[in-house]
């Protein structure tokens, strides 16, 4: 029943090799005793008690985790609105405008994104003295603005594939409005909302170039500090570093798909 | 088998030789011959050693539940399977190792398959291309099928821009092209509406005595494999369990799951107590008496057997019929008027319960049945069926 | 898409009706609904463009902030000065470096997205052909890289195909080169690196194409004589065209402007328009020079976004 050639297998294995060869070799690399990178020079755990010790990083982690954390969460609230807007408002004036300005963060190369919003930045500090400065403040703004953009897709997407008639029973059964949204409809769409917040999260922690514009001296985020970093090449640190941002990565997903399992098992037993 | 040659289809088609269909003839050879094929899915047996002749210009009906692996045949024949064992032999070729782009053979899809991506004039072209006929030959084969198929006007149109109907006709005139010696249809019906199958149904058998294209529909609708088979060959766990002739099917079933697939009957349950050359009667309990048929059995003494009777083949009355056998009494316990006909559940003193149906001749009935109403059910000797299996 | 639009049009218009009829009172939170992410994406998103548009006419100059003002005034003297150069676009028409620049952005991003093509489809078809918990697996392994650091992957790349990397390595080991191999530092890194960085956004629109394709289908065309592989041109590949342009779109536009890549992975001659961008604004300090060279790019990269009416394929997957 199944078509799959020996070609589609070979190639389709290729592209997972060439998705996860560079991360594993990084990962093995980072225990490496060595200094020389590419010289293996047994087993050590050095880099890592070199990266705890290493204040710059530890203050640029700290700095990245905090505007992640408002960025995401802020995000998330912007953008559940715009999502349940985009697919359960049905059409009102300038509804087209609305989602092309959702969906064009998304694409729009990040150097115009920055670019634009720290002149924004500039002029509004010229004309209304706020913001004072850049900072902190201004990268959460920024950062706040693009993963807006994916947590309404995400949350549009899980809507539309949402059944209507859920809503519509609460409401027949006399939900209103506002508290059908927090007792049906919010519920439903826990699921894209955890996985909007994560995702903004993440991206908020991996952002480079935007935060480079629109960050002023002094807040240098973990991204930023990377990347002077391995600029100047491939350091031993940096491999530590990565290792255990892919761990964390690694455990949360899978804890998800084991959650995940376990709600489909339970399922399947109820049944 | 239980019941010998049918005495009046034998009466009909004793006349001439050429009226005598195929396969009854003894020297014809068959069109499709299925030898001895088996397919086993890991340890499940879906096809089990099926052996079946089907010969030219037939439309012949695998008729079953799901799962009775009558669709795992089609797609054997098709070439999207190959039998674990056996043999395929279209028109004396042997199909084993014959892909499916080069068989004799084309299928219309339960779902259609239609190409949404291409238009209608397009998907029915699409064999046609594959065979490299000309420009003008494509234009023209196409033309003429859509016309067939009265779509001849929609020839533009994409397949989601038509009805269901419309659809179905595309498949057909996509699968019928490029001329097949042998069309595999699968559920060619089953996605239409009432109304619309009866009619297409018609259409089907116009259209495949006109072109002369051997059929095999896979079906699990009997009234659709009644209408439109000339032989119809009941499936079940991957074993064909009769086959033949619609009437005979529905008239002399080999078996109680054919009986019981087939329409709705009674079965009585009841030992063979004279078993005669013409004859046999049987006692029981279940019907409070002796059953009297009027065929002869090849059993065992002493043996238990059920006689089965269709609902309609009994007749209903307040008062005692006047014939001594096959006649038992029993009390009305639910009525439901179907419009042309009406269905009555008798139940026995046995606490056997009966279906009748009963056509209703007139708007109101002549003689007026109700809820507990104490009535004889009679029936011809000829009318039930003795199976052994 | 445009089908299913109709019905939510009929939907939504019903259900407004009834709410401005029952629920007269909620319409303030409605507007609110509306009103605060709109709010917000007009004045992050939107207005800066119109910013961005603005200091691309002026001159650059020592000052805070360093360019000249667009417009200058004096009630009591009763002047108005507006002062607009077009200096700025007109240098990068003269200059053939910018040209040049934006050419070459256009035509690594093509070559890549061409290659992240070839390279996703296969794994898409695959997960779309497998079932239940497999397809589960295989589509969380295509997932999970997006979710760890870009800056880091293309960091790893760093480490695989230096001078002394481990590509040449293993090249040197097994004898297959005598010469380490230059590899970083060249366009073809960058083509690697914008490959690797967004397969998953290329493979995932084309999952969800191909996953919605029915699998009677090909068995149709073969039953109509079609070849297997003449039945994935005829077929297959036509059926996923909306999930192929979707996904060469979501690679296409951000590599244009991509900048990590050709800093980290591309040589000095690797050309590349977000690094010219990059350069203007922070090395040459010349912000009015950055602005044009955004604007420029924006009206490039204007039809193409303007593809994208929603990025459906991108959320969906997530």
């Amino acid at each position: 029943m199944q078509r799959k050639s020996l070609f589609l297998r070979f190639s389709a294995g290729f592209g997972f090799l060439f998705l996860y060869a560079p991360i594993i070799a990084l990962i093995i690399y980072s225990f490496n005793k060595s200094k020389l990178v590419t010289v293996w020079g047994g087993w050590s755990l050095k880099w890592y008690s070199e990266l705890f010790q290493n204040d710059q990083i530890i203050d640029a982690a700290l700095l990245s985790l905090k505007i992640a954390f408002i960025s995401a969460t802020v995000a998330v609230v912007l953008g559940t609105m715009a999502g349940y807007v985009l697919s359960r408002f049905g059409p009102f004036r300038g509804k087209m405008i609305f989602s092309g300005w959702i969906t064009a963060p998304l694409v729009m190369p990040e150097v115009i994104t920055g670019l634009s919003l720290l002149l924004l930045f500039v002029a509004l500090e010229g004309m209304f003295g706020w913001p004072s400065g850049r900072g902190t403040g201004t990268i959460i703004i920024a950062h706040v603005t693009f993963c807006m953009a994916y947590v309404a897709v995400i949350v549009q997407a899980r809507l539309s594939s949402m059944d209507e008639t859920l809503e519509e029973a609460a409401m027949d059964l006399g939900a209103k409005p506002s508290s059908l949204f927090f007792l049906v409809t919010l519920p439903l769409i826990a699921p894209a909302i955890i996985s909007g917040w994560l995702l903004s999260f993440t991206l908020s922690l991996d952002d480079l170039v935007i935060a480079s514009f629109v960050s002023g001296p002094g807040n240098s985020t973990l991204p930023m500090v990377i990347f002077s970093k391995v600029r100047l090449g491939v350091t031993p640190e940096v491999n530590a570093l990565a290792t255990i941002m892919i761990a964390i990565v690694a455990i949360g997903v899978i804890a998800a798909m084991f959650q995940m399992r376990r709600q489909a098992r339970l399922l399947a037993k109820l049944d | 088998m239980t019941s010998s040659q049918p005495i009046d289809t034998q009466n009909a088609t004793a006349t001439a030789n050429s009226n005598v269909p195929l396969w009854k003839q003894q020297d014809a050879e068959p069109f499709l011959k299925i030898e001895n094929i088996t397919k086993k899915f890991g340890e499940f047996t879906a096809v089990d050693n099926i052996s079946l002749d089907i010969y030219k210009n037939e439309l012949f009906c695998l008729l079953g539940g799901s799962g009775s692996g009558k669709s795992t045949l089609l797609r054997m024949l098709a070439g999207f399977e190959s039998p674990t064992s056996g043999r395929i032999l279209i028109d004396g070729v042997d199909m084993a190792g014959v892909q499916p782009w080069k068989r004799p053979v084309n299928m219309m899809f339960q779902s259609y398959a239609l190409f949404p991506h291409l238009s209608v004039a397009d998907n029915v072209a699409f064999g046609l291309k594959r065979e490299g006929a000309s420009k003008h030959e494509v234009k023209k084969r196409v033309a003429e099928m859509l016309d067939m198929v009265q779509l001849g006007h929609l020839g533009k149109r994409k397949p989601h821009q038509l009805s269901g109907g419309q659809r179905q006709r595309v498949a057909l005139a996509r699968s019928l092209v490029k001329r097949p010696k042998l069309l595999l249809l699968d559920e060619p019906l089953g996605a239409l509406d009432k109304k619309l199958r009866e009619e297409t149904q018609f259409e089907l058998i116009n259209i495949q005595e006109e072109l002369g294209v051997t059929f095999v529909v896979v079906t699990h609708d009997q009234e659709e494999a009644m209408t439109l088979s000339t032989r119809i060959g009941v499936m079940n766990h991957g074993v064909i369990v009769q086959t033949d002739e619609p009437h005979d099917v529905y008239e002399y079933p080999n078996s109680r799951f054919v009986a019981e697939f087939i329409g709705s009957v009674n079965l009585f349950e009841g030992k063979v107590v004279e078993d005669q050359p013409a004859h046999v009667r049987i006692d029981s309990a279940e019907a409070g008496g002796t059953l009297f048929v009027n065929h002869g059995i090849s059993c065992a003494p002493e043996q238990i057997v059920h006689v089965a009777l269709r609902p309609e083949k009994i007749k209903i009355s307040h008062n005692r019929p006047d014939q001594t056998e096959n006649c038992i009494q029993g009390v009305i316990e639910e009525i439901a008027y179907m419009g042309s006909l009406s269905v009555f559940k008798v139940r026995l003193p046995s606490g056997k319960e009966v279906r009748v149906t009963q056509p209703n001749f007139t708007r109101h009935m002549g003689e007026r049945f109700t809820w507990e109403d104490k009535v004889f059910l009679s029936w011809d000797e000829d009318s039930s069926v003795v199976l052994t299996s | 898409m445009s089908i299913s639009t109709g019905s939510v049009w009929v939907d939504g218009s019903s259900s407004r009706m009834q709410r401005y009829n029952i629920f007269r009172r909620v319409n303030w939170g409605r507007f609110a609904v509306v009103a605060i992410p709109a709010f917000w994406l007009g004045i992050f998103f939107f207005i800066p463009f119109l910013v961005v548009f603005k200091i691309s006419l002026s001159e650059t100059a020592i000052a805070v902030p360093p360019y000249t003002p667009l417009l200058e005034w004096d009630l009591e003297e009763a002047y108005i000065n507006l002062k607009i150069s077009l200096g700025n676009y007109l240098y990068l028409l003269e200059d053939a470096f910018y040209l040049e620049a934006y050419l070459s952005s256009i035509k690594i991003a093509a070559i890549s997205t061409f290659f992240t093509l070839l390279i996703a489809f296969p794994i898409a078809y695959l997960i779309a052909r497998s079932d239940g918990s497999r397809r589960a697996l295989l589509l969380a392994l295509v997932i999970l890289p997006f979710w760890t650091s870009f800056l880091l992957r293309v960091y790893a790349w760093m480490g695989f195909l230096k001078k002394n990397g481990i590509v040449n390595e293993f090249l040197l080991s097994l004898g297959i080169i005598d010469q380490p191999l230059v590899m970083l530092q060249t366009d073809f890194a960058v083509y690697l690196g914008i490959v690797y960085t967004y397969l998953p956004f290329m493979v995932l629109p084309l999952y969800s194409a191909l996953e919605k394709m029915d699998m009677t289908l090909l068995e149709a065309a073969e039953d109509l004589g079609c070849r297997p592989a003449q039945s994935f041109f005829l077929i297959t590949l036509p059926l996923a065209i909306p999930g192929i342009v979707a996904g060469c779109l979501l690679v296409f536009i951000p590599a244009v402007g991509e900048f990590v890549i050709p800093a980290l992975l591309g040589g000095s001659d690797t050309l590349m328009i977000g690094r010219v961008l990059w350069d203007e604004f922070f090395l040459n300090r010349d912000w009015p020079m950055a602005s044009a060279v955004a604007i420029v790019m924006l009206i490039v990269l204007v039809l193409p976004i303007m593809l994208i009416r929603n990025g459906q394929g991108k959320g969906e997957a997530i």
